[in-house]
């Protein structure tokens, strides 16, 4: 197999990875890392019907609320981006 | 001579495989679009100046009539030459005839500000389409009279001229120069300045040559040309750079660098030259090297010399230091050369020594630029200079930059690595609207004529047209002619991908243009060029057609010229064929826009109208027959009026729109239009057969046509003029004679058919007996022979069986699968013929000709089920002992087939009552085993298979082993079929006598050194283990893997593969047997070998993937231990076998443990690590994503931001 080929196998699965939101690269920093989980996480909350029934008994808050504000968690879940170093 | 022309297009069309309509429409539609071609091409015309053929030189030789009467080898004819990749070499005659040119660009009338008089406008195109249309008018007289005897001025030539033109082309008079100061057009304001912008100046009379300039193919002046020879000024590659260059400098006129390439202009032959010739070297002012110099060669002259040069190169004389690197420095003595030795240098090869173009021109760009082929010189010339530093930063320098920047870009993009090509790509498409229409234009355009261009290039070349219309979007108007220019070929290519690629340029393009734009630039050449016919509908099918209606129907209704409406026509014909059944919603409105083409005055017109009609109603079926409603009365009217082409073509669209009709008014309609086609019968003409033939086909195949009046009125003429000798001789005749028959017996019934045809199958004529088989063999397999009576039935038996004994012919599956079909339709009523076959067969099996024999053989197959049925047994015991006695076939394709009716026998009769008992008929195929034929191994295989499986207790073990040690040699065969075969029986003959003696005959098989034959070794244990349950064969394969030897301990590790594999989860009771294997002690998982890791990496997936949830996580978790270090692989298969492994992982430990893997290496500091990492990280997430949010590890917040997941602490 030539370099031209293994460069494509490999360039083959990152792009397939690529395709889809919340998977990172080796440049990917920890902020961005850690809005994907807790999106992810939020995503879960809100699509599991047994979770959110469970965070609104915990919290004693109706479960709709909770679905929404999970939902509202979702925009900027751990605050503004921190500025660029190399900028 | 156009009869030919179209011939050779409808060929080359076929070739390309363009769709059955269109073909037939070019069949019935004598176009005689290039009747003005032949003009140009003019018999017993002098040789060229240019093409001079470089044989003319002053020596002796022998006499002429002796030379011409050797058959010479034609000197392209290279039987070594593959499918070029230049796109130019492989064009058809039709392409290559084309003049591409780039005509300027042209005023934006929808620009802000427009008006500006420096471009030229749709007006200024109008008026010079219609100068140029009336010059071919006058054109085509001129030529009238010329052939009647007035002796044209271009007619004969005197010997003179020829010397003429060549001293001409060697050193340009300044009289000749006034070619070169031709005003470029799309500056000078005069209207008529097209003509001078080709790249043909004149060269017949001077008088009149200003008429060879023009753009049209069919020029007069080139009459001079013979048609052997390419006309040179054609083969020019202009790049019309905003019409700097002219023909002149960049013709080969510039000296070639060998002579023997004879494209040579520089005078070799002549006795009188001046120059002094060397072995048929031309010396040109060569050896000057000046960049400038090389860009006038043609691209294919330069592709020549770069071969030389590089032979040359690589077989020069050793210098000193060439020498001194070769030998050791002492031991030896350099012995001075003798005075008198003169080195051998010939001139050609001192020519070669001087620092050609090519190399010197090697340090002058920088490394990040991508290689150019020196055929790409002219277009990239700028960049190959020295980078000058621009001091003052002109409007001019500016500029300059810009298109440097461009042709960069290009450049990468067309000769770059993927990833340079990609970013260039990028840039080209992000600047596109600073860069500009025009510059970007200009640069690719002239790229996508070269002569050299290639399919990869072109392709690029393309998709960066493509990108950056995105982008320019309505800037692009002045160029859209340009554009159409250089992409409407790709309508026409052979290739289905660039057609694909052209449609969706042309369409972006007019969705970025716009439709008025488009038809602007599209209208002027209306009535002249052919492709915008496609053109036009992929603009229709991009904008939507309505927007096209309007223009559509002004161009079909023209009054000033009938190729316009003609053009309209056929445009809404395309529409319908590239557009499929998406013109319903518009079929109503195309219908009333050509239809009063049907009473046009011209007969193309007719013809083409009737054509678009059949393609618009094919497009449409089932639906549509409401819109056809105002064309039916002219249609039908018209077959009563036309004769030849035209009534062929109003056959055709009548035959499309009957089948859309209601039952009552086809049936009404077809006894209308059957009137024609009973008369049409008779017809001589092939195509029109062809018509006729499909017409009543698609006539009969409606719901109203009653078979009563088939019968009657159909049938009688139908067989009286199709069924005849001759139609079976023509491939096309014979499949719509054979599809229409048998359409015809859907309507009336298989009986009636098959007994007009019967009596055929005892016709002389073999190919005539094998229509009728096959026509019988159709009917019969779709209607099956349930109404063929006791009479009918004697008749056709007899009949088949005659066609089949008297076939000479060496396709015999027609006449094989008819018998088939027949027979088995007719299932136990063939019991009282079965005697009769069978005698025929055993007869025919002892022929002296082989084919005769294997025919035979090959019918017993056929025929197997239907004996069966009948229940005849004891004659197919028969059978086989007569069979059975021809093992000894010499034949191999004789034996093959035997093999195969003795399996079909063995097949339907069953183990037990099978003659000659298995005990006696396995024995006697173990040598035929040892047969290297195919088909005789497949059969073999095939029929020792089936019996190992259903019969192995009728032959002894000791047997069975002899024929396992054979089928090791099996395992080599070429033919998957055979090897899976072989593997499958080994594992039937072990459920047989158990594995223990075939497993130690397949492990012995590990040793050998071929990779396939270990393989299917490999799988055959596999095999072997699953049929006879894993722990018969575990022990034995892993105490094999203690063998010190790396093909054994992989063929081991492989066969574990398999077997995990195939049994699944009832691997989970032979996980912790193996796991000791791949583990440290004996080290599988940690083997230096990679082939062994990357073999322990695929069982453990396979163990893995088998014992998900069967509380085997322990053993795998101590796998997963040992795989992980092997992530850093880079090989390509090792690294992809370990993603697989710990993919089975975390199928089977829960993505949460690989997680935990993972989270060491994500954010390491060295990225190499890093991004190993995040690709596993990225698996996993892509693969289970959900049960990751409760792994997450707890980030700690930091002074900005919160990274705090709460939610899941709360507890209840």
């Amino acid at each position: 197999m030539t370099s031209q080929e293994r460069f494509s196998v490999h360039s083959q699965l990152e792009h397939l990875q690529a395709k889809y939101v919340g998977t990172g690269h080796a440049d990917s920093t920890k902020f961005e890392w850690a809005v994907n989980q807790h999106r992810d996480s939020h995503a879960l909350y809100v699509g599991f019907d047994s979770l959110s029934s469970f965070f609104a008994v915990a919290e004693n808050e109706a479960v709709g609320r909770v679905k929404f504000s999970s939902l509202q968690k979702m925009i900027q879940p751990c605050g503004p981006p921190p500025p660029k170093e190399d900028d | 001579m156009p009869s030919d022309v179209d011939e050779e297009i409808r060929q080359a069309q076929q070739a390309r495989g363009t769709s059955l309509t269109a073909i037939a429409d070019d069949d019935v539609y004598n176009t005689d679009r290039y009747a003005g071609m032949d003009t140009s091409i003019a018999p017993g015309e002098a040789q060229e100046d240019g093409a001079e053929p470089a044989a003319k030189r002053s020596s002796f030789t022998a006499p002429k009539h002796l030379l011409e009467a050797v058959p010479q080898q034609p000197e392209d004819d290279d039987p070594m030459s593959q499918r070029s990749n230049r796109i130019a070499d492989r064009e058809d005659e039709y392409h290559a005839r084309r003049q591409r040119v780039l005509s300027p660009s042209r005023a934006d009338p929808f620009a802000k500000g427009a008006g500006g008089s420096s471009e030229r406008s749709y007006r200024d195109v109008m008026a010079e389409a219609d100068i140029a249309r009336q010059k071919d008018e006058i054109r085509r007289k001129l030529a009238e009279q010329s052939e009647e005897g007035a002796t044209g001025w271009d007619a004969t030539p005197t010997p003179g001229r020829v010397a003429d033109a060549s001293k001409w082309d060697s050193t340009p008079t300044p009289g000749r120069s006034k070619w070169d100061a031709t005003p470029t057009p799309g500056r000078g304001a005069d209207g008529g300045s097209r003509w001078d912008s080709t790249p043909t100046p004149g060269r017949g009379a001077d008088g009149g040559s200003r008429w060879d300039s023009t753009p049209t193919p069919g020029r007069v002046g080139d009459v001079n040309a013979t048609p052997s020879r390419g006309n040179r000024w054609d083969e020019t590659p202009t790049p019309g750079r905003a019409g700097a260059t002219s023909a002149w400098d960049s013709g080969p006129s510039a000296t070639p660098l060998h002579g023997h390439a004879n494209i040579g202009a520089t005078p070799v032959g002549p006795i009188d030259a001046q120059t002094p010739a060397v072995g048929g070297m031309g010396l040109g002012p060569l050896g000057s090297g000046s960049l400038n110099n090389d860009v006038a060669q043609t691209p294919e002259q330069i592709q020549v010399s770069r071969w030389e040069r590089e032979m040359e190169e690589r077989n020069r004389p050793l210098t000193d230091d060439d020498l001194d690197a070769l030998f050791p420095p002492s031991g030896y003595k350099v012995l001075k050369p003798p005075d008198s030795y003169v080195p051998i240098r010939t001139p050609a090869r001192k020519l070669l020594a001087t620092p050609t173009p090519a190399e010197g021109a090697t340090p002058l760009y920088q490394i990040p630029l991508p290689f150019v082929k020196p055929e790409d010189y002219q277009y990239f010339a700028p960049l190959l200079k020295e980078d000058e530093e621009i001091e003052d930063m002109t409007v001019a320098a500016v500029e300059e930059a810009r298109e440097r920047k461009i042709m960069k870009l290009l450049l990468k993009v067309k000769n770059g690595t993927p990833p340079m090509r990609k970013q260039a790509l990028r840039q080209l498409t992000d600047k596109a609207r600073e860069f500009g229409a025009g510059p970007l234009f200009n640069q690719i355009l002239p790229l996508l004529m070269s002569p050299t261009l290639e399919d990869q290039e072109r392709h690029l070349l393309v998709k960066v047209i493509d990108r950056i219309l995105y982008k320019l979007d309505d800037l692009v108007r002045p160029f859209v002619h340009k554009i159409l220019v250089v992409i409407e070929p790709l309508l026409i290519d052979e290739d289905y991908y660039a057609r694909v690629e052209g449609r969706e340029i042309i369409a972006n393009l007019a969705k970025a243009a716009g439709l008025a734009t488009m038809i602007a630039t599209m209208r002027p050449d209306i009535d002249n060029v052919d492709e915008y016919a496609r053109a036009f509908s992929v603009v229709a099918s991009a904008l939507g057609v309505p927007a096209l209606l309007p223009f559509l129907k002004a161009v079909c209704n023209s009054k000033k010229s009938w190729q316009a409406r003609h053009t309209g026509i056929k445009i809404v014909q395309q529409i319908a064929i590239l557009m499929g059944c998406s013109v319903l919603p518009h079929l109503r409105a195309l219908v009333e826009i050509i239809e009063a083409g049907l009473n046009d005055e011209q007969q193309k017109v007719r013809t083409i109208t009737a054509l678009s009609l059949a393609a618009l109603a094919e497009a449409a079926t089932p639906y549509g027959i409401e819109a056809f409603d105002s064309v039916l009365k002219p249609l039908w009217k018209g077959i009563r009026q036309h004769r030849g082409k035209g009534l062929a073509a109003f056959l055709k669209a009548i035959g499309f729109i009957i089948p859309l009709m209601d039952a009552e008014y086809a049936n009404y309609y077809t006894r209308e239009v059957m009137i024609i086609l009973l008369r049409e019968f008779a017809s001589p003409d092939e195509e029109m057969k062809k018509i006729v033939l499909k017409v009543v086909k698609q006539c009969v195949a409606t719901e109203g046509v009653q078979p009563a009046y088939v019968r009657a009125e159909i049938l009688p003429e139908f067989f009286k003029n199709f069924w005849v000798r001759r139609m079976a001789l023509d491939r096309r005749n014979y499949r719509a004679l054979v599809e229409t028959t048998e359409e015809l017996a859907k309507k009336v019934g298989a009986s009636e058919i098959v007994t007009r045809i019967v009596e055929d199958l005892k016709d002389e004529s073999e190919p005539y007996r094998k229509m009728v088989m096959e026509t019988v063999e159709k009917v019969i397999s779709s209607l099956s022979a349930a109404d063929i009576d006791q009479r009918l039935e004697e008749q056709l038996v007899d009949g088949i069986l005659y066609a089949f004994q008297e076939q000479t012919n060496e396709d015999t599956a027609v006449m094989l699968n008819g018998f088939g079909t027949i027979v088995s339709a007719l299932g136990s009523r063939t019991k009282p013929y079965l005697p009769q076959i069978c005698g025929t067969i055993k007869w025919r099996l002892n022929n002296k000709s082989a084919k005769v024999r294997q025919q035979a053989a090959d019918l017993i197959s056929r025929v197997a089920v239907v004996m069966r049925a009948c229940n005849e047994e004891q004659l197919m015991g028969h059978l086989g002992v007569v069979l059975y006695e021809y093992l000894g076939e010499e034949y191999p394709e004789v034996l093959g087939s035997i093999l195969g009716a003795l399996k079909a026998i063995v097949n339907v009769i069953g183990m037990t009552k099978m003659t000659p008992p298995i005990k006696d008929l396995l024995p006697r195929l173990t040598p035929i085993l040892k047969n290297r034929h195919e088909v005789v191994q497949e059969n073999c295989i095939d029929l020792v298979g089936r019996i190992a499986d259903r019969g192995a207790e009728y032959v002894s073990a000791r047997e069975w082993m002899r024929i396992c040690f054979e089928l090791l040699d099996m395992l080599r065969a070429h033919k998957k079929a055979i090897r899976r075969a072989t593997v499958n029986t080994f594992g039937y003959i072990a459920k047989a006598i158990g594995p223990q003696d075939v497993l130690a005959t397949l492990l012995n098989n590990l040793k050998v050194q071929e990779r396939q034959n270990r393989v299917c070794t490999t799988v055959a244990i596999a095999i072997v283990a699953e049929t006879c349950s894993p722990f018969t064969v575990l022990p034995g394969l892993l105490n094999e893997y203690r063998i010190p030897e790396l093909n054994v301990q992989n063929g081991v590790l492989k066969s574990l593969s398999f077997l995990f594999e195939y049994i699944g989860e009832m691997g989970r009771d032979y996980v912790y047997a193996v796991v000791p294997l791949l583990e440290a002690r004996a080290d599988a998982l940690i083997d230096r070998d990679l082939v062994h890791r990357q073999t322990a990496c695929t069982t453990v997936k396979h163990m893995a993937l088998g014992s998900v949830g069967l509380g085997l996580e322990d053993a795998m978790q101590h796998c997963l231990n040992l795989l992980w270090p092997n992530i850093f692989e880079t090989s390509p298969h090792v690294i992809n076998a370990v993603m697989e492994a710990i993919e089975g992982m975390r199928c089977c430990l829960g993505p949460t443990a690989v997680l935990l893997y993972t989270l060491q290496g994500l954010f390491h500091p060295a990225r190499k690590v890093r991004e190993v990492y995040w690709k596993i990280y990225n698996n996993l997430y892509i693969g289970s994503q959900p049960a990751m949010v409760a792994a997450y590890p707890r980030i700690a917040d930091d002074v900005l931001n919160r990274y705090g997941r709460t939610e899941l602490d709360l507890f209840l």
